[in-house]
């Protein structure tokens, strides 16, 4: 049945370029690398109980990484692509290894001061970053003769990437791993006691959530074909956490739903309402109030008392 | 000789100015039943917790069945055949029992380094878990969540995730704390009927339910042990008295 679902959705996302427009296709396709960044950051906030405010570093290290060195060392795509995800891996598990001394809000803090960190380079290293002018002039690459720079094919593209990304995430979370993972969560002192090495697992989470997060930083990289500072910058990271605890953290599908609204919000209603950042913030209140735990618990409990009422 | 099963020597913890435990010694002999009681503030919890592992001691040396412990992480404990139960119930509020002792038993297993195999229902792990739930008496509500139950049954749930993973040494933290009188029985009574292989080390502040579960028991009070011997020995002992009755 759900899987049956989940087929149904992909085969309905998938047939939207025939029936929409490229200004629907190409606001899909920011959902769809809103979404992955959301869903790995739900790996943190949701299933790790890490709240982290920092997220952003991971998705432009990335990009910056495939910029810089298409532009400047003149790679191509066969080797910028996994050299960006592999080198912001490795910087997730330096900062994974810092910032994880502290949990709860000293956590936070500590994401949040690497965050500025990297923010504030990008800014200031101009010679590698061009500062504020950020880098511009990039390509999107062609696998296998197919070209990306066409709307319907880079939706395509980001499509199978998004649901790669979510089945290897859900595929983790249910894993042995994931148990052990969200049992740290709820009971770390516990699980030290059971013989878990609680450290080292939210380590993997740390580290395993800024990889997915350098995944959706490719793909956003290669969307906008240029790069600025302010794509580290805590407004990201905090419209990320947003994303998350709207659509429901510690949840598959919710920070997905999260990732629409603000999406959504961001792209189409800011053409009529100047203030979209106080409208987000009013249908964030709404949702809080009405669904505490988020979009996709929420919704599950209404249908929940629907199907109970009509019995 | 056999090798103890627990061998605390010399163990010394103060905080600032208090010292919390005073040169604390004391033997466990594989398959013992041993007690500690004290009144509270003797030290019980805090020497508990340097045997467990949450607290390093500043001084001393803590072994089991022969294995130096007394700086190794709480993690390697479980390793090393130590199962713990807690006085304030910690369980996995919003899993059922079954996820609840299959968590146990998979905290000493290979198993938990699998990244991408899934965890299912008819795993082998739910399946042990179910029989160990037996064991307890809790076969009817495996599948109901640890927050659900009565009080009583999650200190039995606390034992049955303690006993998967069969431990050789098992240290039982008050766990006849906030129970009422007809749970205490059914407590006392599982606990009893552990099997012999494994060691205990109980502690507990109400003497009269612990006292029959122990041969050897020692009498802490103000970080120290102050009274050593058997059941008879203990009660009539005056420092008993004192320390209990403050008479």
């Amino acid at each position: 049945m759900q899987r049956f679902s989940i087929g149904l959705l992909l085969i309905t996302l998938a047939g939207l370029p025939l029936v929409a427009g490229e200004y629907f296709v190409n606001l899909g396709s920011q959902i769809l690398i809103a979404a992955i960044f959301a869903a790995s950051l739900n790996l943190l906030v949701g299933f790790a109980g890490l709240t982290s405010l920092g997220h952003a570093s991971y998705l432009g290290l990335s990009a910056y990484f495939c910029a810089w060195l298409s532009s400047k060392m003149g790679l191509g795509h066969a080797v910028t692509a996994p050299a960006a995800l592999l080198l912001t891996t490795v910087v997730g598990m330096v900062f994974g290894w810092i910032a994880l001394r502290a949990t709860g809000l000293g956590f936070l803090m500590l994401t949040l001061a690497l965050s500025q960190i990297v923010w504030g380079l990008a800014y200031r290293w101009v010679s590698v970053t061009n500062g504020d002018n950020g880098i511009s002039g990039l390509s999107r690459p062609s696998p296998f003769g197919i070209d990306l720079g066409v709307s319907n094919h880079f939706y395509w593209f980001a499509l199978i990437a998004t649901t790669l990304c979510v089945l290897l995430m859900a595929r983790l979370i249910h894993s042995p791993y994931g148990a052990s993972l969200r049992g740290t969560r709820d009971q770390h002192r516990r699980m030290s006691a059971l013989g878990f090495n609680v450290w080292g697992i939210r380590w993997v989470a740390f580290v395993v959530a800024s990889f997915f997060a350098a995944v959706a930083g490719l793909l956003y990289v290669y969307f906008h074909k240029y790069i600025h500072p302010s794509v580290m910058s805590v407004t990201v990271s905090a419209e990320a956490l947003l994303s998350v605890i709207a659509g429901g953290a510690g949840t598959i599908m919710g920070p997905l739903l999260g990732a629409l609204l603000v999406v959504v919000l961001k792209n189409y209603v800011s053409a009529f309402i100047e203030r979209w950042n106080m409208l987000l913030g009013i249908v964030f209140l709404v949702i809080v109030i009405f669904m505490p735990a988020g979009i996709k618990p929420g919704i599950d409990a209404l249908l929940g008392r629907l199907r109970r009422g009509q019995s | 000789m056999t090798t103890p099963a627990l061998e605390v020597r010399g163990l010394r913890k103060s905080y600032g100015g208090v010292t919390v435990t005073q040169d604390v010694s004391l033997t466990v002999m594989p398959g013992e039943r041993r007690l500690i009681i004290g009144p509270n503030g003797a030290g019980k919890t805090t020497l508990f917790n340097q045997i467990a592992g949450e607290i390093i001691p500043d001084a001393g040396t803590i072994k089991v069945f022969g294995q130096d412990l007394t700086r190794q992480p709480v993690s390697a404990r479980a390793h090393a055949g130590v199962g713990r139960t807690y006085q304030i119930i910690t369980l996995f509020p919003r899993d059922t029992l079954l996820h609840n002792v299959a968590m146990a038993m998979l905290g000493v297993s290979r198993k938990r380094f699998e990244f991408f195999n899934s965890l299912k229902p008819q795993d082998a792990l739910y399946q042990q878990a179910h029989d160990v739930l037996h064991s307890v008496g809790l076969s009817h509500c495996v599948g109901m969540k640890a927050s659900e139950i009565s009080y009583g049954e999650q200190r039995r749930v606390e034992i049955a995730m303690a006993m998967a993973q069969s431990p050789r040494l098992l240290l039982l933290d008050e766990p006849f704390a906030g129970l009422s009188h007809d749970e205490r029985l059914i407590v006392r009574d599982l606990i009893a009927s552990l099997p012999r292989e494994v060691t205990i080390v109980m502690i507990e502040h109400d003497m009269d339910v612990a006292l029959a579960f122990a041969e050897k028991i020692l009498v802490l009070h103000y970080g120290q042990l102050i009274v050593e011997g058997d059941r008879e020995t203990v009660v009539a002992h005056p420092r008993t008295r004192e320390v209990y009755l403050g008479a």
